[in-house]
């Protein structure tokens, strides 16, 4: 029944966000905001992972089809589509969850702590429009072009690893990448980033909306919100290759 | 005027407040006092359209509050200002973007305009140059003064005020009292005050309401109070023996006899505030 009654009030949030913005620039400037913070703020860490994730896949791809019979083009594409399918779109959410989702959390939650929510309703300010919808459409923004970097730099690790390691020489990994190449997994992909992307904003934000009480509950709305997201994520992840593959 | 009628409010099986009239009366320190777990909080949130009240009315200038639609509660809250208890600013931002928040979002003004009215109203709160300051840098004290600025930084015509003295010490809840007082008058506002301290009651409560148990108890001013035989409030207001001394003294200064402290050896009192504490030295 608390589940029941949580996901109510998660949806009545949701449905809290949509309304006329009392001055469309100042909605504007929040939303170009929580671009840069979560964009740019989590670029340099999705940039080191992928590309080592890249880098590892190539090597244990290698180490793993051991048979001369297999042409060594295969290496660089299972690199490319797991990198594609799962890496890049379901690896890189779940790093996203824990890092933007544990600041989404705490910021919202330390700002209904310390009263700035109710500042801002007293103002005449729809807290859950102005705070809430920005950073929500701010993520479905920017985290599908984080994961397309993701997976350019995760393809580019294995690239760099195979011909560092002389596991692949540059050559055949880039006739590999062509090969058989589907777009459509690049959509599939493309349809798991949203999908994450509005998780990824949206539960952090309902749990440090809903904080009450002070700094240890603030810790551990945050916690809750990571955990709770990341299993939103895998579920969604399977839903979605279930019905998409 | 704010006016509420017979306003109930309850969480799950508890009654909180049951059935509070009262007036607020315009342009003057309207105090909401009661001890803890009185429904005074409750009471301020319920004004101010934090919690929606089970049933009664809260009418602004004859508007129900209550009975508003969302877009049009957001018309009187433009009239709102309210000081919290912790001062509620925008930890992120600088003094200035606190208080230009407002009228970032609700006004069309250009920029000069702006600042020019962030930096009188900034100059009222004797915060001439903190501008550029962060939340983190500000004394507890500037806080409460920078939330007041940005309270009446729209020139409100109802002025929320929750604790405003915790925290602080003696000499600077004083000072935030006075300027309380000060904008209350110069403006023409209706402010509401809810506070446990006794020092704001006496210099600054042109209209006090007391709370008991959900329930207004006793309705008057600072003078009143000295004169009130209401006991629950007579415990509540002068609960040591330091209070009870300066309300006699007061009794004294107002009528030249103490009624109420037939027991006490008032004579005896007076003899001994007059001696100093510390015996001077007997070089």
């Amino acid at each position: 029944m608390k589940f029941f009654a949580e996901l109510g009030k998660f949806f009545l949030m949701l449905k809290g966000m949509f309304s006329k913005p009392e001055n469309w620039k100042m909605y504007w400037k929040e939303f170009m905001h929580q671009c840069s913070e979560i964009g740019i703020g989590s670029l340099p860490i999705v940039s080191i992972i992928s590309f080592f994730i890249g880098a590892v896949s190539a090597v244990q791809t290698s180490y793993q089809l051991v048979s001369p019979l297999i042409p060594l083009e295969t290496i660089s594409q299972i690199v490319r589509d797991t990198v594609i399918l799962e890496f890049s779109s379901t690896l890189i959410c779940i790093v996203l969850a824990g890092v933007v989702g544990s600041k989404i959390a705490g910021e919202l939650g330390n700002m209904r702590v310390s009263e700035q929510i109710d500042a801002l309703e007293i103002m005449g300010v729809n807290s859950k429009a102005y705070l809430v919808l920005p950073k929500v459409l701010a993520a479905m923004l920017v985290i599908p072009m984080l994961v397309v970097i993701s997976m350019v730099l995760g393809i580019l690790g294995g690239r760099v690893a195979s011909a560092m390691s002389g596991i692949v020489p540059p050559a055949t990994f880039d006739k590999g990448l062509i090969t058989e190449f589907l777009p459509y997994n690049v959509f599939f992909a493309l349809v798991k980033a949203y999908t994450f992307a509005f998780l990824i904003a949206s539960i952090p934000a309902y749990y440090g909306y809903h904080v009450q009480g002070g700094a240890l509950e603030i810790g551990r709305s945050s916690t809750k919100a990571v955990v709770v997201t990341c299993i939103a994520i895998l579920l969604m992840d399977y839903v979605l290759a279930a019905l998409l593959l | 005027m704010i006016e509420i009628k017979d306003l109930r409010k309850g969480f799950d099986d508890k009654a909180v407040l049951k059935g509070v009239t009262v007036n607020m009366n315009p342009g003057m320190c309207n105090l909401i006092i009661g001890s803890s777990g009185s429904g005074k909080t409750v009471f301020m949130k319920c004004l101010v359209g934090l919690f929606q009240p089970d049933s009664g009315a809260i009418l602004y200038g004859g508007r129900d509050f209550t009975r508003l639609s969302v877009e049009d509660k957001k018309e009187i809250r433009k009239e709102i200002g309210m000081l919290f208890q912790g001062s509620a600013l925008f930890s992120s931002m600088t003094v200035e973007e606190n208080i230009i928040f407002p009228l970032d979002m609700f006004t069309d003004w250009d920029r000069s305009k702006k600042l020019d009215r962030v930096n009188e109203v900034l100059a009222r709160v004797n915060l001439n140059g903190a501008n550029k300051k962060f939340p983190a840098e500000l004394s507890g004290g500037m806080m409460k003064r920078v939330g007041i600025a940005r309270a009446i930084v729209l020139n409100p015509k109802y002025l929320f005020v929750d604790e405003p003295n915790s925290g602080l010490d003696p000499q600077t809840s004083g000072l935030i009292d006075k300027l309380i007082k000060e904008i209350t008058e110069e403006f023409g506002i209706t402010t509401i005050i809810n506070t446990h301290d006794m020092n704001s009651v006496m210099e600054i409560g042109d209209h006090i309401v007391y709370m008991y148990q959900g329930e207004k108890e006793w309705e008057g001013n600072s003078k009143d109070i000295i004169f009130s035989k209401n006991e629950r409030l007579n415990n509540f207001i002068f609960a040591s023996d330091f209070l009870k001394d300066a309300k006699d003294m007061r009794m004294l200064e107002e009528t030249g006899n103490i009624p109420s402290s037939e027991d006490r050896n008032i004579e005896e009192m007076i003899r001994n505030a007059e001696e100093p504490l510390i015996p001077p030295s007997s070089e």
